[in-house]
């Protein structure tokens, strides 16, 4: 019986970690599902761009508010979580608070986790109200209705009460250390949450101490919790946007990657020794897709950056698209490949790791071609991302399967590529008048 | 005016025996379209009075496969890269400058991979180099106090990084350079790129270059300077909706200077 609470909180740990580890192994084989593509290049411009970029948070300091407050969040969660190992500490061997042999620094610590969690409060109580009473534009688009608003929602909710739980549960400790009941020794400085605990003035020491054991446990079996909610919200940003900012795309935004597939066929079209009538010398498969009509035709790369996108909005409040009405919403492109790789997930799972095709596409029945189209390829959104994903790679992808395997273009593309091949501009102008305007008036 | 201008091709040269010091890439728009035809004859006339020694492809220049690349063509865009670096590689072109920043991107960006590896300027790095050395003075004349803003086109801002040039020579030209709130890193793209001048827009509740000529408009400048042909349509489209024709004109950067200049 002494060693209940000892064995439930290892049987909390375990179920927690056990499960989380089940989703991160489900993550990483759906982004396996992903075509190769090699980004191991330039590891050390690779790390620096991590470092600035995700650690630094150097992209989201273009707009200074949400920049200020997710900092406040940002630094809250990674040094807050320095309190978990104590938490961790204490369950598993039935301490109280052991790590204040560290004495001052202690202290220290446990005052400047106390601030956090109050800035950590605030932040995302301002979140709530630019979501909800202000209802700025960006987090209220067509895609972000239903799941997405209310995952948005529940991350802060989450948020408020995990904080809420840590200072009430030190707010108690500190009434407790003050009127020196059973071993709640005098240690920790505790700037916000003495001021929360003169509510527990003139109650019974006993309830006191029950309200900070539940807290104390609320606020584990919380963390647990919300650990295991990430892989369907699009909190896993806090972990994935790492990865992702180590593999973005590091060459200039402009350039788009010459397909290997084409470079072979226009090689041996452009070879005047090539023998059309031998055989190929590949063995003989299925060959690859031009272009992406589903998820598994897109890279890893493309997969990782779907599963990191935090649907903060900032690429579609700059597509020059989206704000002059046109539907193609760069968030959604990233959303919707999110979604279809999620349902391709759960065919897998239904089907021993097979996949079975359930008649559907990403394109088409997850993104129209009518958003592939508008895309003016201008690289707004992957400018302002602030995790460096590429909305427009994955829209570049599908216009190619939409062009050169369903011929699908809409028809004035068509007209202008039949003149870039006939006669080598988009117009219909012979290439032999290409000099004249220098004899014209 | 215009047979004043010295324009060699490449063939011409090499029947001279003669290695021009720079390839000027006209392009597709500075050879057929009207408008962009006077900012090739612009440019021209700069190279003439600065007396560098360029040369054109002429007839053997064919569209760099950009368009077809971006509405998703590879095949399209291969052979006509693939056509166009046999040309270059046979005349050994080093060095290439163009005013078209999506002949610049493509060329400077994606040839590389496909075997034409050549040094790659927009005709703003150009020109701001030869004022560096010495080569091409500007002065203010007839833009002298002008309000002017410069809108950075997408294929040469934020795909290349290329954002001080263009400003450095509007500057030269002692002319009050204001920045629309979108501009650099953040500039606000015209509606033509990624194949969009082609084809009609998308449904919507506005036009994009309507949506960026008004941001022009509003900044007050007598003056809108593009480097791009293509924007330079999409603004001088823009500027005709909001009939704004008579206060408001739309330059490459290469004819402010020549017309500066009164070349």
């Amino acid at each position: 019986m002494e060693y209940l609470g000892q064995v439930l909180f290892l049987l909390l740990l375990v179920v927690g970690f056990g499960f989380f580890i089940k989703n991160i192994k489900k993550l990483i084989r759906n982004i396996k599902l992903g075509r190769d593509i090699d980004r191991t290049d330039n590891s050390s411009a690779r790390w620096k761009n991590m470092i600035r970029v995700a650690l630094g948070q150097s992209k989201m300091v273009k707009r200074p508010i949400p920049a200020i407050l997710h900092i406040f969040v940002y630094a809250g969660f990674v040094i807050i979580n320095i309190e978990m190992l104590e938490i961790i500490v204490d369950g598993l061997f039935g301490t109280h608070r052991a790590f204040s042999f560290l004495g001052a620094g202690y202290n220290a610590l446990i005052g400047i986790f106390e601030v956090l969690a109050f800035l950590v409060i605030f932040g995302v109580v301002v979140f709530w109200i630019r979501r909800n009473v202000i209802k700025l534009k960006r987090f209220n688009q067509p895609e972000m209705e239903g799941w997405a608003k209310r995952d948005a929602n529940n991350i802060i909710y989450i948020e408020t009460t995990l904080m809420c739980f840590f200072l009430i549960m030190n707010a108690a400790d500190y009434y407790l250390q003050g009127i020196n009941h059973t071993h709640y020794t005098a240690v920790g400085s505790f700037p916000i949450s003495s001021l929360i605990s003169p509510i527990f003035e003139g109650v019974n020491p006993a309830t006191v101490a029950f309200v900070e054991r539940f807290c104390w446990w609320a606020h584990i079996a919380g963390v647990m919790v919300f650990m295991n909610y990430l892989y369907y919200s699009k909190h896993l940003h806090i972990f994935l946007a790492f990865p992702n900012t180590y593999y973005a795309n590091l060459k200039p935004q402009g350039e788009f990657n010459n397909l290997e597939s084409v470079k072979k066929e226009v090689s041996l079209m452009m070879d005047p020794n090539a023998d059309p009538y031998a055989a190929p010398v590949e063995p003989v498969g299925e060959p690859e897709k031009f272009g992406a009509q589903d998820v598994m035709d897109l890279n890893w790369v493309q997969l990782l950056n779907a599963y990191s996108c935090t649907e903060c909005g900032r690429c579609t409040s700059s597509c020059p698209q989206n704000t002059t009405g046109k539907k193609l919403s760069p968030r959604k492109i990233m959303m919707s490949t999110r979604d279809r790789l999620e349902d391709v997930s759960k065919i897998l799972d239904a089907n021993n790791g097979k996949f079975v095709d359930d008649g559907k596409t990403l394109l088409n029945d997850y993104i129209t071609p009518e958003e592939l189209w508008a895309c003016n390829t201008c690289n707004a959104c992957v400018e302002e991302c602030p995790i460096d994903i590429s909305p427009l790679s994955i829209i570049m992808d599908m216009r190619r399967f939409l062009v050169m395997e369903q011929s699908a273009a809409p028809v004035e593309l068509n007209n202008m590529m039949q003149n870039v091949e006939n006669n080598a501009a988009p117009w219909q102008y012979n290439q032999m008048d290409r000099l004249n305007w220098k004899d014209e008036n | 005016m215009s047979a004043n201008l010295v324009v060699p091709t490449m063939a011409e040269m090499m029947a001279r025996g003669e290695q021009p010091e720079v390839l000027f890439w006209v392009g597709c728009s500075g050879s057929f379209d009207d408008r962009a035809k006077k900012i090739t004859k612009a440019f021209v006339k700069i190279l003439n009075r600065a007396n560098v020694s360029f040369a054109v492809l002429g007839t053997e220049e064919g569209c760099t496969g950009d368009p077809a690349k971006r509405a998703g063509n590879e095949f399209a865009f291969q052979m006509q890269a693939m056509m166009n670096i046999q040309v270059l590689d046979g005349y050994e072109v080093k060095k290439i400058v163009t005013a078209c920043p999506h002949c610049f991107n493509t060329l400077k960006n994606e040839y590389p991979d496909l075997g034409g590896k050549y040094e790659v300027v927009h005709h703003t790095q150009f020109l701001k180099s030869l004022l560096d050395d010495g080569r091409l003075t500007i002065e203010g004349g007839q833009f002298k106090g002008k309000r002017i803003t410069f809108h950075d086109p997408c294929y040469l801002g934020r795909a290349n990084q290329v954002y001080e040039a263009p400003r450095q020579l509007i500057e030269k030209l002692d002319a009050e350079l204001v920045e629309m709130k979108r501009s650099r890193q953040n500039g606000f793209c015209c509606g033509a790129g990624g194949a969009q001048l082609f084809k009609e827009p998308e449904h919507g509740t506005k036009e994009v270059h309507v949506e960026r000529t008004e941001e022009a408009i509003g900044t007050n400048a007598e003056i809108i300077a593009a480097g791009c042909p293509f924007c330079n349509t999409m603004l001088t489209d823009g500027v005709k909706f909001k009939e704004k024709e008579s206060s408001v004109k739309v330059l490459d950067v290469a004819e402010l200077i020549a017309n500066a200049e009164d070349l």
